[in-house]
């Protein structure tokens, strides 16, 4: 059972048609910042709910002189609530990029802050983290790194209870984290990594959520394999984040995600993936396949694939560890039901996410690849026919299907009599006619075995006009050669 | 992509692995000109066939600002006051109260009523403030522990400890909670401190930790040292007010 998750859309006054081009311009600007290594995305934690009771969201900007009164006012005011409410306004002004360049250029400005962020009144505390948090959230530089000054002070409130000011100083350092290599250099020695370790013993799914999130930005950074991730491993935050991605009715989503996430950063820089092997990374990774596959048949929820996408990519890549071949072991994966739960998390990204499917797909690939007990199963459980139906969606995918494919029919005779008849000649026939140079070859690959190991298939092929299809591609540089040894085979056997 | 329906039930079967069909291999498969071996593949972090996926998670980030309210309103209720004695804060929500509770109430110093941000702290605080016996040690062994959660070093004396704080662990010299006694530190000090410090109220001032006078030079003198301890600097009601919501932290034997 799942518990409920924040929806991930809400209106706010733009047309469905205004959402989804801005949705297009931000996802072209990620994808180039990905191809220049520069992704970098930061959250903003704001109340809405308190903003409206405020008065509406205009934000106002804020002048040196404003600046300088709401602080004199927070920090010598006589009355409480105008303390308070002095912070409250520079808050709601250090919202514009106008007003934060203002203030960072005022002298002592962020000592005040950091001042009232280490007063004893807690709401004059919560109120500056508050500000804090907008400023860390700017995309210019300077006014993130401000904010350094109060990272010593962040850190140390991990430790503290009040779970609301946790999660603030939690997203504002997930910020401040991903802005430079400079921030991170001060932040580890000032013992992030056992802070957050510290932290995530907390029983509270906000504070967690939001130390995923840190977390991620941490372990996100370029210099995370060699700086980060061996300290990581080396603290108890693997095995609290192995349970916190245990399957079962406490499972939150939204905190899920973010850690999935934190244990793919790790284990795709390979550093230590063994250590994680005997932590049981395989086994809880593997049952929580199995549980998304299961709430992904009972609930439309957009966002499961937030979480499945990291689910598949550590597991994926942790089968490739020598680790995870030792036989008999407990922590190997053998259960064919993950196979099961494969195939309806693909049908699901078909239908919502099929970007995913090459990823689904590369899973598959390595459960495959080696395992005799997998291929069998591919075939005991009717798999091979949905598979086929995967061929008609993109290249890629189709690249990838047909290498699955090939998987079984290497293992030999015994394999290759269940992938004949069936859809497979009239699909590769199919695949033939593409132009596709890529797809082409992994075709001629699978035909060179079905002809090896299953007698009458060069027959078949033959009667069914494969030779012509073959005929297409005889001067391609990359193909030639292998279509005329299919040729030879077809002919003369 | 039609699914059998039996893989519905499989999923929600036994585990079991299938028991594998013969293996035969042929020596000409995947001879020259052809290929394939089946293998395993693995990506490294930045490899372009993440990029999709990357895309999809940076969106998600990006997206929290309409998450956030989507979440339930925090419910109003009539105003109330912290119950604690002596203590007369209102509020009206009770996330306001929690956080005031914890802040003020939550680690607090039962012989010098001084609140601090963490048990660690508060703990390093008894140690060091009220427990004799500590400075009895502290004369033959490194006593003063670095407040580094996780750090194990400790040091001679508390400047000591300032020192690795600001050199190894590049905390700011003026570290709030690593502050030296009120009362005796050197004037030059006096500046820093009177940010967000300029007020008193009943629940103490600040949350100095370290206990060793600013301007000692040399060792002080042992006696004078046990006896500042003894006499605490600000008044204690001796009601003994618990420590609120304490981690089972080891206490030192004497308040």
């Amino acid at each position: 059972m799942w518990s409920g998750r924040r929806g991930l859309l809400r209106s706010s006054g733009c047309g469905v048609e205004e959402l989804r081009c801005r949705r297009r311009e931000r996802e072209a600007a990620l994808r180039k910042a990905r191809r220049e290594q520069q992704l970098v995305s930061k959250r903003l934690l704001r109340d809405e709910a308190t903003e409206e009771a405020e008065g509406g969201c205009v934000v106002v900007i804020l002048g040196e002189a404003e600046i300088q009164e709401f602080l004199r006012l927070a920090q010598r005011g006589t009355e409480e609530k105008e303390r308070e409410r002095a912070l409250v306004s520079l808050r709601r002004g250090l919202q514009h990029p106008e007003t934060q360049q203002t203030f960072i250029r005022l002298e002592g400005s962020i000592r005040t802050l950091v001042g009232l962020l280490t007063s004893n009144q807690a709401l004059l505390q919560l109120e500056a983290a508050r500000c804090l948090h907008e400023l860390s959230h700017s995309e210019q530089s300077a006014v993130a790194e401000a904010c350094l000054p109060a990272t010593s002070y962040l850190l140390t409130y991990l430790s503290g209870h009040s779970s609301d000011f946790i999660e603030l100083c939690l997203y504002t350092l997930g910020n401040l984290i991903v802005e430079s290599e400079a921030v991170r250099r001060q932040l580890l020695p000032q013992g992030i990594v056992p802070a957050l370790a510290a932290c995530i013993q907390s029983p509270h799914l906000t504070v967690l959520e939001a130390l995923g999130y840190a977390l991620s930005q941490l372990l996100q950074a370029k210099e995370a394999p060699g700086k980060i991730i061996p300290l990581v491993l080396g603290s108890t935050l693997p095995q609290h984040i192995l349970q916190l991605l245990q399957p079962g009715p406490k499972l939150n989503l939204g905190v899920a995600v973010e850690f999935a996430w934190c244990l793919h950063y790790i284990i795709c820089s390979q550093v230590n993936n063994a250590l994680l092997i005997t932590q049981g990374a395989l086994t809880t990774l593997g049952l929580l396949l199995l549980d998304l596959a299961a709430a992904v048949q009972r609930t439309e929820d957009a966002g499961l694939e937030l979480l499945v996408c990291p689910v598949v990519r550590c597991l994926s890549n942790l089968l490739t560890e020598a680790a995870a071949e030792t036989v008999g072991g407990p922590m190997q994966l053998r259960d064919e039901r993950v196979l099961a739960a494969l195939f309806i998390l693909l049908q699901f990204f078909l239908h919502k996410q099929p970007s995913l499917l090459p990823e689904g797909l590369w899973l598959l690939n390595n459960l495959t690849a080696n395992s005799p007990s997998f291929c069998t199963s591919l075939i005991s459980l009717d798999l091979i026919e949905p598979l086929l139906h995967l061929l008609s969606v993109s290249n890629v995918v189709s690249v990838l299907v047909l290498t699955v494919l090939c998987n079984v029919a290497e293992k030999g005779p015994a394999y290759c009599q269940h992938l004949w008849p069936g859809l497979l000649l009239p699909t590769l026939l199919d695949t033939l006619a593409l132009s596709d140079t890529e797809v082409v070859g992994q075709s001629l690959e699978l035909l060179q075995l079905l002809f090896l190991y299953q007698p009458g298939a060069a027959q078949a092929f033959l009667q069914q006009s494969g030779l012509q299809a073959l005929q297409r591609h005889e001067e391609v540089a990359q193909l030639q050669d292998r279509v005329h040894a299919l040729q030879q085979t077809a002919l003369h056997g | 992509m039609q699914l059998p329906p039996a893989l519905h039930a499989r999923l929600a079967g036994a585990p079991g692995a299938a028991a594998p069909l013969p293996v035969q291999r042929d020596s000409l498969a995947g001879n020259a000109p052809f290929r394939f071996a089946a293998r395993q593949v693995r990506f490294p972090r930045e490899h372009e066939f993440f990029e999709d996926g990357d895309v999809q998670r940076h969106l998600y980030l990006q997206d929290v600002i309409t998450q956030v309210a989507a979440e339930p309103e925090r419910p109003r209720v009539p105003e109330f006051t912290c119950q604690v004695a002596g203590c007369c804060q209102a509020f009206d929500t009770l996330e306001d109260y929690e956080h005031h509770y914890h802040t003020l109430h939550g680690n607090v110093c039962s012989s010098c009523k001084r609140a601090f941000p963490s048990g660690h702290l508060l703990d390093t605080h008894i140690q060091e403030w009220h427990d004799s016996l500590f400075q009895i040690l502290a004369e033959r062994q490194d006593m003063y522990q670095c407040l580094v959660e996780g750090c194990t070093e400790k040091f001679r004396t508390s400047r000591d400890r300032k020192e690795h704080l600001v050199t190894h662990h590049l905390y700011p010299a003026d570290f709030r909670f690593d502050k030296p006694r009120k009362g005796r530190r050197p004037a030059s000090q006096v500046s820093t401190e009177a940010i967000g410090e300029d007020r008193a109220p009943s629940e103490g001032d600040a949350m100095e930790v370290c206990s060793e006078q600013a301007e000692a030079h040399s060792e002080p003198p042992r006696e004078r040292r046990v006896y500042s301890h003894r006499i605490p600097s600000t008044v204690c009601f001796g009601q003994g007010a618990s420590r609120g919501f304490k981690s089972t932290k080891k206490r030192s034997k004497r308040q």
